[in-house]
């Protein structure tokens, strides 16, 4: 076990060795740098200006030295300064990653919410109005684009209350956030949830044709202990695993539905760092995700052992 | 031209009276909330080219004279006293001294002098250490030789030669002065000046926030508490967030022609005012590759372009065709009808101009079966693809085939420089509605926003011509005499210029929108909220 933790341990650092190398040359094979970009800005073309900026952000060093500059400060906890606003990158980053991190749980626990229940209901009442409504709901989720629908909201709330729920200011507090988070998290909780929701149907309907359920009926349980205890029990492990893909996906879909909403967090952000060829802002983010995703995994995998006897990795 | 000015310093003096006497009238208080449409390059003016930084932080400083605030149109006549409590020009007419006004101090407390004013343009200059990362309007005060100071509170401009429109450079929101004692660098993030604003916040993606300056010294300016302008980049949801009260103002020509229909219908008691952008699509053609250093394949090209198509389409009739200079009625020097008719591809009949058209390429030994291949660059931006999508199909009329090359935004001026294209779609944005700041800028040979690298000896000669002229009839003259030569170079031809509009609820008052420029106007001393 103790040579496993080593070995996993080294292929972590392995992975984030391999992800910092990969970002840092993305991020300069894309056409262009941070002096077009400002130089853009002013409209204009001086060589001389040009190459004077470059030297002056290190552009000008070879990329193998800018590599170890990058790195060797990171480790050290400087991850530099924006290109931008000149200001420390993780200045920038930290308070962003909250706003995110709770617009993404909460679209997690609406898409979860409804798409499970009514994932049940819709194959317990397979082939009712109730399951076609159900299933009409559930293809509109997944054919609407996130940022269409979050439109739609922001349209009919403009129209029928006279308000528009979008950050245009610091929240109040915790439920005037909650109530600002809501909206949007449900725009983007609603393509995954129909996801959930047919995947549950279906799974469910599979499940449902056991003959273990057969037996559960012919022995008397209710309907709910059927449906609930027996089937879903079940059915859920593939749910479980489409949960986890969607979870990751659903930075994809809160870079639209922060740009729709106007919600300053790190989605949104990363993108426009990318737009700006914020190199400091781009690698130091990434990176952050790539920490937290590996040593997770990390964790996880030490955790089966735990939690699964049966898993011997020694072997 | 010293009477002009007198009367314009004089004419400032009356306007600046009539505000302490209307004063009473107005309210003091409140925060004009506005959107803006992106997260600015820097908070530097003088490093930046583009109304997204003009707007936000033009209130935080202060120029030596400024357009008026309260009158629409920017001219000489509209000159008013800002930091410069009055000005003269020497018999001479290349010393320009302006007296100062007395007790005026920077946001962090520090006081005001002329060696400010000296420190400012010795570095637009490159003379001082202090340097600009970037400094796109050099090539403004090319005619300036120095600038001295008489003890704290006088300050002359030193010119090369007399320039009788130098004091409407320096009118421009692109003219601020900056402190001597202020880091170039700190003044792109932590702005200070001596405007009617203080610098308060500045978070990418976010929000921009200026606050009153209690020590201003114009008395009893401004209205406002503060500034604060959300920074958002979905148009779909500034529009609607302005349409729910979210915000008491648009961005500067934010609504297009097409959306101001929806505007009006949603919120009928917004007040929407549609004006020239002064930002013109114009086509650049690298005249130095093959075949368009053929002076007849470029002839060809200026008799294909129909203008008043762009405009009926893109514009839905709104916008206007000129030259480089904006056209009447709202430019000072646009050119009249019998003027314009003299430019090639301008009148006349479009049928019968492109036969000639088609002929001349003929010539050269293309066809409808044999044309000639061509791709037309442009941003990836919607205002530069859709006019090149229609130049294309006016191009096949003269058996020339165009592909569209949409280039990434960040790339589009380097690719420019280093004349990696045939022809392209352009935009480009004027401050001053002057020849000295418009035709320099963009088509002197050193400037550095001329960045097709434009170089004509016969312009350059009449540009500097135009400058020392002071009669405006006898200048026009020449500055029409520029745009014909410019026309038949083919040097970024001027296809249409458009029209949009600003947006603000009616107790938003004292705003007052300048027709011939959209990068003066954003002092916001005299905005107050009727609330």
């Amino acid at each position: 076990m103790g040579a496993y933790m080593i070995r996993r341990f080294l292929l972590m650092i392995l992975t984030l060795f391999g992800m910092s190398v990969l970002i840092f040359v993305m991020l300069r094979i894309v056409p262009g740098n941070i002096v077009d970009i400002l130089f853009d800005s002013a409209g204009m073309v001086n060589p001389d200006d040009k190459k004077r900026l470059e030297e002056e952000l290190g552009l000008d060093k070879p990329i193998v030295q800018q590599y170890v500059t990058w790195i060797t400060s990171m480790m050290k906890g400087d991850f530099g300064y924006s290109y931008v606003s000149e200001k420390p990158a993780l200045d920038e980053i930290l308070p962003r990653i909250p706003v995110t991190a709770k617009l993404a749980a909460l679209a997690l626990f609406f898409s979860v919410l409804f798409g499970v229940p009514l994932g049940v209901i819709s194959a317990v009442r397979q082939n009712t109005s109730l399951d076609y409504f159900l299933r009409v709901v559930s293809l509109s989720g997944l054919s609407l684009p996130s940022f269409w629908l979050g439109l739609l909201i922001l349209m009919a709330f403009v129209q029928y209350t006279g308000w528009i729920p979008i950050y245009s200011d610091q929240p109040r507090g915790f439920w005037h956030e909650l109530w600002l988070l809501s909206i949007p998290a449900a725009a983007v909780g609603f393509r995954a949830s129909a996801l959930i929701m047919r995947l549950t149907r279906s799974s469910m309907l599979e499940v449902l044709r056991q003959d273990y359920i057969r037996t559960a009926r012919a022995k008397g349980a209710t309907k709910q202990s059927v449906n609930y205890d027996h089937a879903l029990r079940n059915a859920v492990l593939p749910v479980v695993t489409i949960i986890g893909i969607e979870a990751a996906f659903l930075i994809g879909g809160l870079i639209v539905t922060e740009t729709v909403f106007n919600i300053p967090g790190v989605a949104r952000f990363l993108v426009e760092a990318i737009r700006w060829r914020d190199y400091p802002i781009v690698q130091s983010l990434v990176m952050l995700i790539a920490v937290v995703t590996v040593v997770v995994n990390f964790l996880v995998d030490m955790a089966y052992v735990v939690l699964d006897p049966r898993i011997k990795y020694e072997s | 031209m010293k009477a002009v000015w007198l009367t314009a310093a004089a004419l400032g003096l009356a306007v600046g009276m009539g505000d302490v006497a209307t004063a009473f009238a107005q309210k003091s208080g409140g925060t004009l909330r506005i959107y803006h449409r992106d997260t600015p390059a820097s908070a530097s003016l003088h490093e930046e080219a583009t109304v997204s930084t003009q707007l936000p932080f033009m209130a935080i400083y202060n120029n030596l004279v400024i357009y008026d605030q309260q009158k629409k149109t920017n001219s000489l006549e509209t000159i008013v006293p800002d930091l410069a409590s009055s000005w003269s020009l020497d018999d001479t007419k290349t010393k320009l001294t302006f007296k100062l006004v007395d007790g005026v101090k920077w946001h962090d407390g520090k006081p005001f002098t002329s060696e400010d004013v000296k420190c400012t343009f010795e570095m637009l200059q490159g003379k001082s250490k202090n340097r600009l990362r970037k400094n796109p309007r050099a090539i403004w005060f090319r005619n300036l030789k120095e600038v001295t100071t008489k003890g704290p509170l006088e300050v002359t401009f030193n010119l090369e030669k007399p320039q009788g429109a130098f004091i409407a450079l320096l009118a421009s929101g692109y003219t601020p002065i900056y402190p001597c004692h202020v880091s170039a660098a700190d003044m792109r993030t932590k702005p200070v000046g001596t405007g009617p604003f203080k610098f308060a916040e500045f978070r990418g993606n976010e929000v921009i926030r200026l606050t009153k300056n209690p020590d201003y010294f114009k008395k009893g300016l401004p209205h406002l508490d503060g500034i604060e302008m959300r920074i958002i980049d979905n148009r779909s949801t500034r529009i609607l967030a302005f349409q729910a009260g979210e915000f008491d103002m648009t961005f500067s020509q934010d609504i297009t022609i097409p959306l101001l229909k929806d505007m009006v219908k949603q919120a009928p008691k917004a007040i929407c005012e549609t004006k020239p952008q002064y930002v013109h699509r114009n086509l650049i053609v690298n005249r130095e590759a093959a075949p368009f250093d053929n002076p007849k394949v470029r002839t060809a090209m200026a008799l294909a372009i129909e203008r008043k198509a762009f405009v009926d389409i893109l514009t839905e009739g709104k916008g206007d065709i000129g030259g480089a200079m904006l056209p009447l009625p709202e430019g000072g020097w646009g050119m009249p009808p019998e003027e314009l008719a003299k430019m090639t591809g301008y009148t006349g009949d479009v049928a019968k101009n492109r036969a000639e058209g088609r002929k001349i390429m003929e010539g050269l030994g293309y066809s409808a079966s044999n044309p000639l291949k061509v791709k037309i660059a442009t941003r990836n931006i919607a205002i530069y693809r859709d006019p090149a999508v229609i130049l294309i199909d006016q191009l096949k009329q003269i058996h020339m085939e165009g592909e569209l090359e949409v280039v990434d935004t960040p790339l589009w001026h380097a690719k420019v420089a280093r004349k990696d294209y045939q022809v392209g779609m352009n935009l480009t944005g004027v401050a001053v509605d002057d020849p000295d700041a418009n035709l320099v800028e963009n088509y002197a040979c050193k400037s550095e926003r001329n960045y097709t690298n434009y170089c004509n000896p016969e312009v350059e000669k009449l540009i500097e011509q135009q400058s020392t002229i002071s009669d405006v009839n006898e200048r026009k003259k020449v500055v029409w005499k520029i745009e014909q030569v410019l026309n038949d170079d083919l040097a970024r031809p001027v296809i249409y210029h458009d029209r949009a509009a600003t947006c603000w609820w009616p107790h938003v008052k004292g705003f007052v929108g300048h027709e011939n420029s959209i990068y003066n106007n954003w002092r916001f001393e005299y905005v107050w909220l009727d609330k």
